[in-house]
């Protein structure tokens, strides 16, 4: 996506709604505290699954559904595309580190910036910890990428 | 026929002791939220690229550069998300909505980096891979959903094993 579709008038304050959206819906399933988050993960209450797979079924029938009615999305153009990633051993490896991090601590991204509104003020230790995280990975690649001309795509 | 009735009653209420409904109706929230961004603007937002795209405004390495075009929205979608739950916190639970987490704050920092690293390397997250990928029925997500959740679960058994909590 490029800067200039921004300036559609309406591009920002629809991004904050589903934002506000997102935010409430993880509030009120209960995944914007960790505890929550850790008993489905010790199997003391499968809640988790509703959440995610309840989500994921509005998702995908929006994301199948659309295309039946327009090709391109009103504010910005952007042709209606499922979100497809290639599948390689980074999502196995990244996927494993990821799953260290999420049942060590019980927080994922979304669920921690929504934890924040609730006024968990613990919760930013997490997201600086994010922060971190996300920066060695973008230095040891940007790093690795520099060094291996051409520069790969990937992801 | 009772019986079949009354047990299956029985291993619901051991599998959900808190009920379904605040998780299935939060779900549909969460799912929607992504729903209007994606009919507005055709794009799939996971709540994971914040965190990159937000490190390209102070720092030039290449990798975050990438992310220049989309860090604005992206930051209006974080503070969405924060307002949104605040507004839960206030009108749907007002008496026991205001809490913090007692969690140690080494779980939550260490565990923090993880996901840091982790959901940049691996492609998404729980809501990018999770609830996006899973939506788009893509084999990468299934795959990142399945050994995130796997290596979580093992993690977390294994913390509570060796006595840390909460």
């Amino acid at each position: 996506m490029s800067p200039e579709h921004d300036q559609h008038p309406l591009f920002l304050p629809l991004v904050f709604v589903g934002g506000l959206l997102f935010g409430f819906g993880l509030g009120f399933s209960h995944m914007a505290q960790p505890e929550v988050v850790l008993s489905f993960l010790q199997f003391t209450d499968f809640g988790l699954l509703f959440v995610m797979f309840g989500a994921a079924i509005v998702t995908g029938i929006t994301f199948f559904g659309v295309k039946q009615f327009r090709s391109r999305a009103p504010l910005t153009g952007a042709v209606y595309e499922r979100r497809l990633k290639s599948l390689d051993k980074n999502v196995v490896i990244g996927g494993g580190i990821f799953g260290i991090g999420w049942g060590l601590s019980g927080i994922c991204p979304g669920a921690a910036y929504a934890s924040l509104g609730i006024g968990n003020v613990p919760i930013l230790y997490g997201i600086a910890g994010m922060f971190v995280g996300a920066y060695i990975q973008g230095f040891w690649r940007s790093a690795r990428t520099e060094r291996n001309t051409p520069a790969t795509t990937a992801d | 026929m009772t019986a079949t009735l009354s047990l299956f009653v029985a291993l619901f209420a051991e599998l959900f002791p808190n009920g379904i409904s605040h998780y299935a109706i939060g779900g549909l929230f969460v799912g929607l939220g992504v729903a209007v961004i994606y009919l507005g603007t055709g794009t799939a937002a996971g709540a994971s690229t914040f965190l990159e795209s937000t490190l390209s405004y102070g720092s030039s390495l290449s990798r975050f550069q990438q992310y220049r075009p989309s860090r604005d929205w992206r930051i209006v979608f974080t503070v969405g998300i924060v307002i949104g739950a605040a507004i839960y916190a206030v009108t749907v639970s007002p008496q026991d909505g205001l809490w913090t987490t007692d969690v140690q704050w080494w779980r939550l920092f260490v565990g923090g980096v993880l996901i840091g690293i982790g959901t940049r390397v691996g492609k998404g997250c729980t809501s990018g891979h999770g609830v996006c990928g899973v939506g788009s029925v893509s084999s990468a997500s299934f795959v990142g959903v399945a050994t995130f959740l796997f290596i979580a679960i093992g993690t977390a058994q294994l913390i509570q094993a060796v006595g840390v909590s909460p």
